[in-house]
């Protein structure tokens, strides 16, 4: 079964998160860690860290549908910072790697205990309903 | 050589647990032969179809994968001395007739029953089955499950950690706990099944065919235990679904349920394969739950249409499934069926007591079935409630559009 564990930062400013050294060291280090973790449990399908908020831009089609870009709505409290996708036994297993993640180091080296959004990805129609 | 033909491929496939058997015992290392093995295994599904298949396929094999063993264990020996600076070991170079001469006919059984460990997580068992037993490539089943190839290459080396650190012996389990195995054996083939059976839907149509395969591993494990008579009921279970394969989608790749298939695109040839290998396994006297899912199926197969299926058959045959093996997932189908005999305010009574069951409360299935009788009682205002409660609920995209489209049918323009 696999899942998108969807990493929000609450942070309200966009750029670059304002942490000394060693906090940002012990925090990158952690994540790379917990991706070699899941690498090796055979476990993660993709991992990607998103650019900064000040990169998005809004897209709708317009006219003859071309792309009217617009910058980010400055009232967004939340971002979408990075994603893993697993596939895993349960959603149990889903729920722990989220909550490792959740608890990556911020500044002084305390968890972040950041919101992870876990969801189901979608598939194939159960045997039994055949 | 003879050449490459449609036939070729099986053959490989059926050679490689005898040639892993033969490796592994001859170098008493089961992880490392099963990685020359599935190399040796690449090279001939590079080179057989260009060069030509050799006159002796299953030596080929072994010459291939003992020469990638010997490599292995060279480079090993020079490691340790690099390291320990100790004597080099005597080289462990067999012949290809002493290997040969090792192999043993219960090789792709010894295999099955240790890949599909109890110690094993059911995704491992899966991959390390496909792998070790079925001969197929990391990268083809990396393609069946959509995972990239380093993600399954990693989890069939965990599989083989887990088996080398838990002590699974490379031989056959002792007569009186290959019964108690056997279970896990037959579950891990019939979600090979299951999956390939669900993913053969929708846009995933290029992928490899697991369902094929299932049937082909559990044919050959028929072959093995010929006087089991839940291998043959599985078997006949995989048969009487597969028939109704080209059935099942219309289109536009949109789910067509049992009730609405055109049951002209029912494979006959399958259908009465499945019927003769569960007639006979019922003779033997000791029905299990496969034998008795493959009863269900067939009632259903034999059926020209709803109307004509034995009903009070198949609801007798999940009252007795709910005895041999009882889950909610039973239960809901015993509701199913006891709504098609004794109507549908039968199947909702039914449908409450699962209503307190953790494993199955809040399930989609349930709301889907329950719009289903709603829907048969007139009360299409509940029927849309549960079809698009059920809809957000699902995981299954084709089952969305489905139950989505029966919410919108009732709800009218």
């Amino acid at each position: 079964m696999k899942y998108i564990l969807m990493m929000n930062t609450m942070r309200a400013g966009h750029g670059v998160p304002e942490w000394v050294k060693k906090d940002l060291q012990t925090h990158i280090a952690f994540m790379m860690g917990l991706n070699k973790e899941l690498r090796e449990s055979g476990e993660l399908i993709s991992a990607e860290g998103l650019s900064f908020p000040d990169q998005a831009k809004l897209v709708r089609a317009g006219k003859n549908g071309a792309p009217i870009t617009d910058g980010v709505f400055p009232e967004s409290k939340e971002f979408l910072a990075g994603y893993w996708i697993v596939d895993v036994d349960s959603a149990e297993r889903a729920y722990t790697i989220a909550a490792k993640a959740s608890a990556a180091p911020g500044p002084g080296g305390a968890p972040l205990n950041m919101p992870i959004e876990v969801r189901p990805i979608m598939s194939g129609p159960p045997p039994e309903m055949l | 050589m003879t050449p490459w033909d449609m036939t070729s491929e099986h053959l490989l496939r059926g050679l490689a647990p005898q040639v892993l058997g033969a490796v592994a015992r001859r170098f008493r290392d089961f992880s490392s032969a099963e990685d020359a093995v599935q190399e040796a295994m690449i090279a001939a599904f590079t080179q057989w179809p260009q060069e030509g298949v050799p006159e002796n396929p299953r030596g080929w094999l072994i010459q291939v994968a003992s020469r990638r063993m010997t490599d292995h264990m060279r480079s090993e020996i020079a490691r340790r001395e690099r390291e320990t600076a100790v004597a080099a070991e005597t080289e462990n170079v067999a012949s290809l007739l002493e290997i040969e001469a090792d192999m043993d006919p219960d090789d792709t059984l010894i295999l099955l029953f240790m890949c599909c460990h109890p110690a094993l997580s059911p995704s491992s068992a899966i991959a390390l089955t496909l792998r070790a037993v079925g001969g197929l490539t990391t990268a083809e089943i990396a393609n069946a499950f959509l995972v990239p190839e380093a993600t399954m290459a990693q989890r069939i080396s965990r599989a083989k950690q887990t088996i080398k650190t838990s002590g699974v012996p490379f031989r056959l389990p002792p007569r009186h706990e290959r019964t108690g195995r056997l279970p896990a054996v037959l579950h891990v083939l019939y979600l090979i099944f299951s999956e390939g059976y669900t993913s053969s839907i929708g846009s995933h149509l290029q992928r490899f065919d697991l369902a094929c395969e299932a049937i082909r591993l559990t044919r050959n494990a028929k072959t093995l235990l010929p006087d089991n008579p839940e291998v043959a009921g599985l078997l006949a279970l995989m048969l009487l679904t597969d028939a109704r394969r080209a059935a099942r989608t219309g289109p536009h790749e949109e789910l067509i349920p049992l009730d609405k298939q055109d049951r002209r695109l029912w494979d006959r040839s399958e259908i009465s394969e499945g019927i003769e290998l569960l007639t006979a396994a019922l003779s033997k006297g000791s029905v299990g739950l496969y034998q008795l899912q493959a009863a269900i199926a067939a009632v259903h197969d034999e059926a020209e249409s709803v109307e004509d299926t034995d009903w009070p058959q198949i609801l007798a045959l999940y009252e007795l499934l709910k005895r041999v093996a009882p889950s909610p997932i039973v239960t809901l189908n015993l509701a199913i069926a006891a709504a098609m005999v004794h109507g549908p305010a039968k199947g909702l009574e039914l449908l409450r007591a699962l209503d307190r069951d953790p494993r199955i409360a809040g399930h989609y299935r349930l709301d889907a079935v329950r719009a289903h009788f709603f829907e048969k009682m007139g009360d299409h205002d509940a029927a849309i409630k549960h079809y698009r409660i059920a809809a957000a609920r699902t995981t299954s995209i084709p089952e969305r559009n489905y139950l989505m489209t029966q919410a919108a049918r009732l709800a009218g323009d």
